[in-house]
């Protein structure tokens, strides 16, 4: 029961982080939070069934190893996004491309 | 409960207070290397008090054995974690307190 | 003893509030990254909680070790990591998503209490026999719903393909900073970790483990032998054995999938009594792939075709 409640807190603080928040590893660290609560409500829901429902359970893990490629990709992107881009000087107040 | 049962839970128990000065000391010592030195002294002993009440606890040479391996493991990686944070912070050029 | 369980069970609920608090709203980029580590620890104990010891087994060396490694590669390699001002964008947005916050945690907690339970528990427990294994999780995983974990081996090399198209691997890969703890480490510890994870491959058929927990851990052995500069091997050459692991998972689940209707099976249909060497054979090609893979996700690069005698190191 508790951690049907925690799954909605976190859900609300997940979200509310991807949407305010302004550096973009924030808002991936927001992403992960937000998969960490619906794994939480799959599984919390599935303890309540009797006898203990395995097939949450094989989902939720499907649902680790997909947010940690997704999170992996996101995380390369953003260190490409953040490198000087060939050609172009670093420095402020560069126009064009 | 069993004999093992009140030694096991009280091996345990006496581990607490050295989480806690480990905890202590991270939040209060002045720079990094004390506040390594306070932690790797501390984990290592409440994790050994842990490990040995629960041995104590579950009775059975087999998980005492596992969880003997725990603790070992647990050592090489907190001497090792603290060794590399160590260097890289004299690196760095964090000087320890009192230089 | 119902009671102390209870506090048990809030203080990990207020920890791990905190935690997602301070990883996404903390000034200090660092900060937040480390929280979130010890958020996907948390979450490991939360799984135990909540009686799903395989989930605790990935979430702990996926969600924590994994994810910690590549947050803080990334966090090493970006040019900028001081935030000017708060980390979030405006203060009077403070009126308008405390009550949005409170009515979306409102009608997502009416919404699960509404929620049936999920009945699929009967069904699974009578059909355990047939599917070869005794543990629920993996006959669910790599019988009843293998579909699904072909598709995610699908994704997880998908994601594999993504990160090595956008470039070379960046250089230094390892830490600048050269210790002999760290070749001393990968030393002891790489021997510990091959036993556990084929441990847990094996204790999947009849006990909480399984394929990821197993290739998890190997992942983790694999970043820590290139954290202590072991490198010969990781080629992104086309025919080289990386290759070839990173396909293997796929590769053999797509083969017993189609292989089976020339035995006069549906597709992806075990035949009864081949069923748990077949659950077995995917186990491990599935285990492998997922080390593999995991690795490759750390190196976000490709790597070079031949190392000749460059090294990780600039």
């Amino acid at each position: 029961m508790i951690y049907l409640a925690l799954a909605g807190v976190l859900f609300v603080i997940g979200l509310h982080g991807l949407f305010v928040a302004r550096h973009l590893l924030r808002k991936i660290l927001s992403l992960n939070v937000l998969s960490a609560a619906v794994f939480l409500l799959l599984v919390a829901l599935a303890r309540e069934a009797d006898p203990l429902d395995a097939v949450p359970h094989a989902i939720v893990l499907t649902g680790i190893v997909v947010s940690v490629s997704a999170t992996a990709v996101a995380l390369v992107l953003l260190v490409r996004l953040s490198l000087p881009r060939r050609g172009e000087e670093e420095g402020p107040g560069k126009e064009g491309r | 409960m069993s004999l093992n049962h009140w030694l096991g839970a009280l091996l345990v128990i006496a581990g607490m207070p050295f989480f806690f000065l480990g905890m202590l000391g991270l939040l209060r010592f002045p720079d990094a290397y004390t506040r390594l030195h306070a932690l790797a002294k501390s984990d290592n002993v409440a994790l050994g008090l842990v490990c040995l009440g629960l041995a104590v606890y579950s009775g059975s040479l087999i998980t005492a054995l596992k969880l003997l391996l725990i603790w070992l493991l647990m050592l090489v990686a907190s001497a090792a974690g603290a060794s590399l944070i160590g260097r890289t912070a004299l690196a760095r050029g964090i000087k320890p307190w009192g230089v | 003893m119902g009671a102390l369980v209870l506090v048990f069970d809030g203080l990990l609920a207020a920890a791990l509030i905190w935690l997602a608090w301070q990883a996404t709203h903390t000034p200090g980029l660092f900060r937040a990254v480390i929280s979130f580590i010890i958020f996907g620890l948390l979450m490991a104990l939360a799984w135990v909680r909540l009686e799903a010891p395989d989930i605790a087994l990935a979430e702990a060396a996926i969600g924590a070790g994994a994810t910690g490694a590549l947050l803080l590669s990334a966090l090493g390699r970006l040019a900028v990591t001081d935030e000017a001002g708060t980390p979030w964008q405006e203060r009077g947005d403070l009126y308008f998503w405390v009550p949005a916050g409170l009515a979306l945690l409102g009608l997502l907690t009416l919404a699960a209490w509404q929620l049936p339970s999920p009945g699929l528990g009967e069904e699974v427990q009578a059909s355990l026999a047939e599917s070869g294994v005794e543990n629920p999780v993996t006959a669910v995983l790599l019988n009843f719903r293998a579909f699904d974990t072909l598709l995610e081996i699908g994704v997880l090399l998908l994601a594999t393909v993504a990160i090595w198209s956008l470039g070379r691997m960046p250089v230094p890969g390892v830490p600048a900073m050269t210790s002999p703890v760290l070749p001393a480490l990968g030393r002891v510890l790489f021997p510990m970790f091959a036993l556990v994870s084929v441990y847990l491959l094996w204790r999947g058929s009849h006990a909480p483990g399984g394929a990821f927990s197993a290739g998890a851990v190997m992942g983790a052995g694999g970043i820590l032998t290139i954290l202590a500069g072991a490198q010969p091997w990781l080629t992104g050459s086309a025919y080289g054995p990386w290759r070839i692991l990173l396909s293997l998972g796929l590769a053999a689940m797509l083969g017993v999938a189609l292989g089976v209707i020339a035995l006069g099976q549906p597709f992806f249909a075990y035949p009864t009594d081949l069923a748990g060497p077949i659950v077995l054979l995917l186990e491990l090609a599935a285990g492998l792939s997922i080390a593999m893979s995991l690795v490759a996700l750390y190196l976000a690069g490709q790597p070079p075709a031949s190392w000749n005698g460059e090294s990780m190191r600039r």
